[in-house]
């Protein structure tokens, strides 16, 4: 059956978590002087403006998790791990199927629940960290942070962000992976997946 | 009449201009100006006979003593003392430098600096643009036409006439940029020649060369910055105020004179935009940095090199190789140029190279500028920094300046390693370099007096060479409208404007060599794994089809 499985919040922060993900790698790697696009201080002003509408956004993401239960999607599990891996490695050419299934309980699969786990409990928060840090660079003698210089701080983000990216890469090529295609990204607009109607009662 | 001389100080030290008929004294109607005067002097004693403490005053400043004590650095510095890149130094050379001394008759080392009436008022305080000191006359102004073949002399792009001193005495007013830049914009023998953000196009500017003095907007004096009290004047390139902390000067919180951006526009004068980063830089960088993106850009060009070894080495020579005379018997003076018109060659000085639009380089600076003096020993293998621009990245009183770096070659003596004074000007004597172009004799003449003033401690060996020089102007003037400000960018780049200073991590600029490699290829690690994942799954796909 037909089930509302990514509700309209989970929805509404994902795509605007991903729109201001892809503007902040965009100009970020700019103000690395990777290449030119809009001038540095464009980039920079437009970096900040994203920075701090994305922390908003993970104030209500956080909230919305907590307060739906939600966070359990993200609970580690071995179960599965090694066959979700094979599968990936393997199966996929097959056409086997997918050794796990969904349900509203656990939309993830092993594989995904790590990787989602790792972007937010730590390619987020040290991204996060570096970058309120360096955003508070003009303020860290104030805030006791004086003995601080820019370089490792810098340096942490940039490492972040490049993780970001990585992760990035990996997650839209998998998004493609359904049947068809597109069939994870149309749920991930609509809401809605089929699944067993064992499977649907959460 | 000593209320009239109170209005007139208030007025000089505004510093704004004054409008005509704005002062409550007319000096035109002062019986003791209705005469005809012979000389400098003589005007001096009239101006003295009401303005009784200006020249004790004058005698206190550096314009006058032309020697600064560097607290700092504990190093006596000034024209007087210092040595430079371009003539070299004031020693034995006074009558041609002191021409831009604000006295008259420093001809030799010896002068008076106590004599009242040797204080030159009229330098500083002409209005009618004819006062005009001439180039060799130790201060004094012409007293007779100077002809060339019929026509006037120029100097400093003014003809040397007669000076009619009584109708200049009885026209005198606050100072003005024509005053200040009839010395300080011909510096180093020509227009534009030293400092690079000083000559003559400053006297009438435009606002694309220099917003503050634009003569159709807010047309400042030199004096509306440099403010001055009893005669001294504030701004000094000695110990500069690199970094002024001490907010907008107002009667009450006036410190040290108005010669800094900050006395009139605080340390925070941008809009506070995103996130109040222009203002956030102020701590670090000087506001010419960013404000003066070119010097030079009034279309006088400045000197950026200047190499004595070439002096002499191309002669003036007739059909059987003679060397040509002039009437006094010594060689005549021989010059080149390039297709601007610029000199770059000069038979008695060297070989030149100008420029116009110049970008400044950078440097920490925390307004101490320290000396390579006379008596302090230079390694020859190396080039000579003859002075120096303290600072340092980690030190919180410093900041990123911009500076005209002169560069060339100087004489210094091979066998006490130290640099050397050049007897340069001495149009009728045997020893002048640029009468007979014989550095032997030269330098003998310019160290004897370096020796006999206690500059140097040894007189010349007879043996010199010479060594590669660099020496740093601090760009202060010529301050472009905000549009053609430096962007972030013109730093916060690869190779930016401040590729050269190291030791602080700046966006932008700087990365982690390893980060970004391993990122790169976790990047197109990922990208490939992507690629043959997909590549697989449509073979297969085929394959099952």
């Amino acid at each position: 059956m037909k089930v509302m499985v990514y509700k309209r919040f989970e929805r509404f922060w994902h795509w605007s978590q991903a729109a201001l993900i892809i503007g902040l790698m965009l100009t970020g790697f700019e103000i690395h002087s990777s290449y030119s696009w809009l001038g540095f201080e464009t980039a920079v002003n437009a970096h900040i403006v994203m920075a701090l509408l994305l922390i908003a956004l993970w104030l209500f993401a956080i909230f919305w998790h907590f307060t739906t239960g939600e966070w359990r999607q993200y609970i580690p599990t071995t179960e599965k791990l090694a066959a979700m891996a094979r599968y990936y490695a393997f199966g996929m050419f097959k056409d086997e199927e997918k050794p796990y299934k969904k349900s509203l309980s656990a939309k993830h699969n092993p594989l995904q629940r790590l990787a989602y786990l790792v972007f937010k409990l730590l390619i987020s928060p040290v991204i996060w960290v570096s970058g309120m840090l360096y955003l508070l660079y003009p303020y860290w003698p104030q805030l006791g942070l004086g003995w601080l210089t820019l370089a490792p701080v810098a340096i942490v983000h940039t490492a972040a962000a490049f993780a970001m990216l990585v992760f990035f890469i990996a997650h839209v090529y998998l998004a493609f992976t359904g049947k068809p295609f597109y069939e994870y990204v149309h749920a991930m607009i609509t809401g809605y997946e089929e699944l067993d109607d064992e499977d649907a009662k959460g | 009449m000593l209320l009239v001389a109170g209005s007139w100080s208030a007025a000089a030290s505004t510093g704004l201009p004054v409008k005509p008929g704005s002062s409550t004294a007319d000096h035109g109607k002062f019986a003791e100006l209705q005469k005809d005067f012979a000389s400098g002097p003589e005007v001096t004693r009239a101006c003295l006979a009401c303005h009784t403490e200006a020249a004790k005053q004058l005698q206190q400043t550096t314009h006058w003593k032309w020697e600064f004590n560097q607290p700092q650095t504990g190093q006596l510095l000034g024209k007087k003392h210092e040595p430079n890149v371009f003539c070299g130094s004031l020693k034995s050379n006074y009558p041609r430098c002191t021409s831009c001394h604000i006295g008259y008759g420093w001809e030799d080392k010896d002068f008076d600096f106590t004599a009242e009436q040797n204080v030159d008022c009229l330098a500083c305080h002409d209005t009618t643009a004819t006062y005009l000191k001439t180039e060799a006359g130790a201060g004094h102004p012409a007293y007779e036409d100077v002809l060339v073949n019929g026509e006037y002399k120029i100097e400093n792009k003014r003809p040397v006439k007669k000076v009619d001193l009584g109708m200049v005495a009885r026209n005198v007013g606050p100072t003005s940029r024509q005053n200040c830049g009839s010395c300080h914009f011909f510096g180093g023998g020509g227009d534009g020649v030293k400092h690079g953000d000083l000559d003559s196009s400053l006297i009438n500017p435009d606002r694309a060369l220099d917003v503050h003095m634009d003569a159709g907007g807010l047309n400042f004096s030199c004096a509306t910055c440099h403010t001055s009290d009893e005669h001294s004047v504030a701004g000094s390139r000695y110990a500069m105020e690199a970094k002024d902390t001490h907010g907008i000067d107002i009667p009450g919180s006036s410190h040290g004179g108005r010669a800094s951006c900050e006395s009139c526009h605080g340390d925070k004068p941008h809009d506070f935009g995103v996130n109040n980063k222009l203002n956030d830089h102020t701590g670090k960088v000087a506001c010419q940095t960013c404000h003066i993106p070119e010097f030079a850009r009034g279309g006088v060009p400045t000197k950026m090199y200047w190499d004595w070894s070439q002096a002499g080495t191309k002669m003036k020579r007739d059909e059987n190789g003679e060397l040509v005379l002039n009437a006094k018997g010594k060689p005549v003076l021989y010059f080149e140029y390039d297709d601007n018109g610029w000199m770059t060659y000069a038979n008695h000085k060297g070989e030149f190279r100008n420029a116009v639009n110049v970008p400044p380089v950078y440097r920490w600076f925390d307004g101490q500028v320290e000396y390579t003096m006379l008596d302090d020993e230079i390694d020859p293998e190396k080039r000579v920094s003859v002075n120096k621009v303290k600072g340092s990245h980690d030190d919180p009183d410093s900041r990123i300046w911009p500076f005209k770096r002169m560069t060339g070659k100087q004489p210094y003596d091979k066998q006490t390693s130290r640099l050397l004074a050049t007897n340069v000007f001495g149009p009728d004597g045997d020893d002048a370099l640029w009468t007979n172009f014989n550095w032997v004799k030269a330098l003998m003449v310019g160290q004897a007096d370096a020796v006999a003033t206690g500059a140097a401690p040894d007189p010349f060996s007879g043996k010199h060479g010479f060594v590669d020089n660099e020496m740093f102007w601090p760009i202060t003037h010529m301050v472009a409208p905000k549009e053609q400000a430096l962007q972030c960018d013109s730093c916060h780049a690869r190779d930016g404007r401040l590729a050269e200073l190291k030791g602080f991590y700046m966006p932008g600029r700087d990365s982690s060599v390893w980060v970004d490699r391993l990122g790169t290829w976790a990047i197109w690690a990922a990208l490939a794994g992507v690629l043959v994942h997909l590549l697989g799954r449509i073979i297969f796909g085929r394959k099952r089809s």
